[in-house]
């Protein structure tokens, strides 16, 4: 009891650290910073390099690991964020992602991708108290953290830039005109919170005992939730949200085992947007004042197309490819259809409803197993097991993403990676083991196990899947749904169920998801969790925002160009990653509309 | 005499937007002038250039005969002008004492900052009392005050006041303005004041211009101006050449 007591306090001292970061960000800028995210992993790589590596004592390595984390924040900010956040913050919060995606594979390049023993600095069982041990180690980590809460809080409320950080996080424009250089500010706080980071990521390894490159997002992700949970922005609230959330946790864990982590962490997240959406100590309007959906998607008009482009492209995509290419290119033509339906029906939710949801990887693993459960123990056909994915994804996803409709701005996003990330954890709860021998299409008694039969049948779904998105759009029920997305406050005024229609979009999308997941599951005939990662959902998001997030067809480009390219090119998948999260960085920056779309 | 203030040919757009035409005003030292029009006709543009929060495409701004056109806002806040951002907009979860600091952000002297600091307590003796209250917490009135208090603690020559009367109950309205003409004969403060409602601005001003679609349509005495029948019709968005 105790035990977990202090196991929770541990590791809400590191959820505290991380959040007083992302909450510091987010005051100042208005942008969600998953960068942040990377830098606990990175924090632990490097404390692990500089101790285990260069031999360095641990208390010259802490602060050379603060100076590296701080610099690379400093390098975020000034390429990537600022240039963003002023005009498109829905557009910054989506290049940090593809920033942190950067960070970790260019820290898993450098270190490898596996798992390090951090180096025991101090002694981590040498004191007692009655029955319950811990160490030196543990009481250092608590008076580190409590000595930069204390000095954190002093600087924001007696020193001069301190009050200069808070002023810009009340009113930016205010702070503008009173003279606050209001670029420095967030130059500042987003070296203060890369620093507080990479702090965070060197405990969680002392304490942990071990570090890796992908250890960041987890973390982050859990520091991010008690963020909100204590109300983004309050910084006061981003400790108690650590603390509270590090101690559920530890209870949870002891109860429920260590894979229930992420399915508490984003339970506390749902619950907290729903009862309280400002968070425990922070304030409603904090959230109604955030940029509304739209932003910058969907603006500008599509390049013209020449009619003769659409039979071509079927004519050329669907009849000459298959039975002109090598059974190599032909699987990777599969991976590039399947992706492209996904991603075609993530349009309805992105592009037409204007929500950027970045949890695709939950649909697509539910219609997966879906279908999988249903052709291996129930016998079903292929046939109907299919269509059966899509629906059951649409259900469930819509059934668990129900209460994050109420809620605006960048939180839609992330509760839906929350959703996403739990319905994968759920699968791995129940199914650690993955399913093996998934049975291969047949048609007319004939197994359809080519890379040629494959493609054809992809082919086939896709075709359908672009010509209901089209009549989608031109049906009085898209236009309702693309009243939502360009002005939603609008749309409400105008008597439509803003909320509805969301869900409504979202589940179509979902349907899509769930299809392309029974594709791949077929074609794999094994799948377990690891294959629905965050990284999936990123990709489904960067498709869509190459292709141009209004247009079905830009999806069947941007995955043509993300994975048929990178496939062909023979990334490594580090460097598939890495070159996925620059495209992406570079089409919001330079494209907003995506590659297809000229801005106006 | 040279001007404090001084805008020649100033040209902003946003994107194909262009907002502001070829603006040219002065303002001379503790002098009050009032910038009229109506919505949409550029008032809060040529604030903004003045004050440096948007890029000017063409033209220049001068500040006591130096060329600010390009400088950052901290640098302007530095050489003497300060502003009353429009809907007040005070820090609302910094205290008075809190916000009244952030206003001589840009200062280095403590010891003149802390004088002022006395001075402004005196001034507006309703502040003193609610030193240690958040400023969100005020009502509309004191929040006008602390944004104009706000503005005198960076020991400005020129204050630029964007409808510092709106939003404000009738009353509050005169003794704003009142609180406004008492400040610029007592500091000796420049003011330049925008505004919507042209008749209660030019009673304090001696001079005033009106804005209509980006353009100066009207120049003169606040006495000329208030004779002037044209004053209406630049407000229903026809431009008038002056």
């Amino acid at each position: 009891m105790l035990d977990t007591l202090v196991a929770g306090l541990l590791r809400g001292n590191v959820y505290a650290l991380g959040a007083v970061g992302i909450s510091l960000v987010f005051g100042v800028m208005n942008v969600v910073n998953f960068a942040q995210f990377s830098f606990f992993g990175l924090g632990a790589m490097l404390a692990w390099f500089f101790v285990a590596q260069e031999g360095l004592p641990f208390w010259l390595a802490l602060p050379l690991v603060l100076v590296v984390c701080a610099g690379l924040g400093l390098l975020v900010n000034v390429a990537v964020v600022r240039p963003l956040a002023r005009f498109l913050p829905l557009a910054a919060m989506l290049s940090t992602y593809a920033v942190s995606q950067i960070l970790d594979n260019a820290s898993q390049l450098a270190f490898t991708a596996q798992f390090r023993v951090f180096p025991k600095v101090l002694p981590t069982s040498n004191l007692h108290v009655g029955s319950m041990r811990f160490g030196t180690s543990d009481l250092v980590m608590l008076g580190v953290t409590a000595t930069v809460m204390l000095g954190m809080s002093a600087f924001l409320r007696y020193g001069k830039v301190g009050q200069a950080i808070r002023a810009t996080a009340q009113d930016q424009e205010a702070a503008l005109q009173v003279g606050i250089p209001v670029g420095l500010v967030q130059h500042l706080s987003f070296v203060i919170a890369s620093a507080l980071g990479g702090l965070a990521g060197v405990f969680v390894s002392l304490y942990v005992g071990v570090a890796n490159p992908t250890s960041g997002l987890t973390t982050g992700m859990t520091a991010f939730v008690a963020a909100a949970l204590g109300g983004l922005g309050s910084l006061v609230g981003a400790v108690v949200g650590g603390f509270v959330l590090g101690i559920v946790e530890a209870f949870g864990i002891s109860l429920a085992g260590d894979t229930a982590r992420q399915i508490i962490v984003f339970a506390v997240l749902v619950v907290v947007l729903v009862v309280r959406p400002g968070g425990l100590l922070g304030k409603v309007p904090l959230i109604a004042t955030e940029p509304l959906t739209g932003t910058f998607l969907g603006k500008g008009r599509p390049l013209r197309v020449p009619r003769w482009v659409w039979p071509a492209a079927f004519v050329l995509g669907g009849i000459v490819v298959p039975f002109v290419a090598d059974d190599y290119v032909l699987t990777t033509g599969t991976q590039v259809l399947v992706y492209a339906v996904i991603a075609a029906g993530f349009t309805v939710t992105a592009g037409q409803a204007g929500v950027v949801a970045l949890g695709q990887a939950g649909p697509i693993a539910i219609g997966a197993y879906t279908s999988a459960l249903l052709t291996l123990h129930l016998h079903v056909s292929f046939w109907v097991a299919l269509p059966v994915a899509g629906l059951v994804a649409a259900v469930i996803a819509s059934i668990l993403s129900s209460p994050v409709w109420g809620v605006k701005g960048h939180y839609v996003s992330i509760a839906t990676l929350g959703v996403g990330t739990a319905i994968v954890a759920v699968i791995q709860l129940v199914l650690p083991q993955g399913i093996y021998g998934i049975p291969v299409p047949t048609w007319a008694g004939t197994p359809l196990s080519t890379p040629r039969a494959y493609y054809l049948v992809d082919a086939g779904v896709l075709a359908l899947t672009l010509l209901v998105t089209w009549r989608l759009r031109a049906s009085h029920l898209g236009k309702v749904i693309s009243s939502v997305g360009s002005d939603e406050v609008a749309a409400l005024a105008s008597g439509v169920r803003v909320r509805d229609y969301k869900a409504l979009a979202f589940a179509v999308s979902a349907f899509f998801a769930g299809i392309g997941g029974s594709l791949l599951a077929h074609q794999y005939t094994y799948i377990d969790p690891t294959i629905f990662t965050m990284l999936m959902s990123l990709l489904v998001v960067t498709i869509v925002i190459m292709g141009g997030v209004s247009l079905p067809y830009g999806a069947v480009v941007g995955s043509l160009v993300l994975i048929g390219a990178m496939e062909l090119l023979r990334f490594t998948p580090e460097l598939r990653i890495i070159a996925y999260g620059l495209v992406l960085i570079l089409v919001v920056r330079f494209r907003p509309g995506g590659i297809l779309v000229r801005t106006a | 005499m040279s001007d404090l203030l001084a805008l020649e040919d100033v040209h902003v757009s946003y994107g194909p937007f262009h907002a502001l035409r070829g603006v040219g005003l002065t303002v001379g030292e503790g002098e009050i002038v009032s910038l009229l029009g109506g919505n949409a006709s550029g008032k809060s543009t040529t604030m903004k250039a003045i004050l440096g929060l948007t890029r000017v495409r063409a033209g220049v701004v001068r500040l006591a005969g130096e060329d600010v056109t390009h400088r950052s806002t901290a640098h302007r806040v530095r050489a003497g002008i300060s502003s009353v951002p429009e809907a007040r907009r005070v820090f609302p979860e910094m205290t008075v004492d809190e916000n009244l600091r952030a206003g001589a952000y840009t200062r280095r002297d403590r010891a003149g900052v802390a004088d002022d600091l006395d001075r402004m307590r005196e001034l507006f003796p309703r502040l003193a009392e609610r030193r240690r209250q958040q400023a969100g917490t005020l009502s509309g009135g004191e929040q006008q005050m602390l944004a104009v208090a706000r503005a005198l603690m960076s020991r400005p020559r020129l204050v630029c006041m964007d409808e510092p009367t709106m939003g404000l109950a009738p009353r509050l309205v005169d003794q704003v303005l009142d609180e406004i003409a008492r400040l610029n004969r007592e500091l000796g403060v420049a003011v330049l004041l925008v505004e919507q409602q042209a008749e209660l601005a030019l009673s304090i001003a001696s001079r005033g211009y009106v804005l209509a679609t980006g353009q100066i349509a009207l120049r003169g005495t606040a006495a000329e101006l208030l004779d002037d029948p044209r004053i209406h019709e630049a407000y229903l968005g026809k431009a008038v050449p002056a």
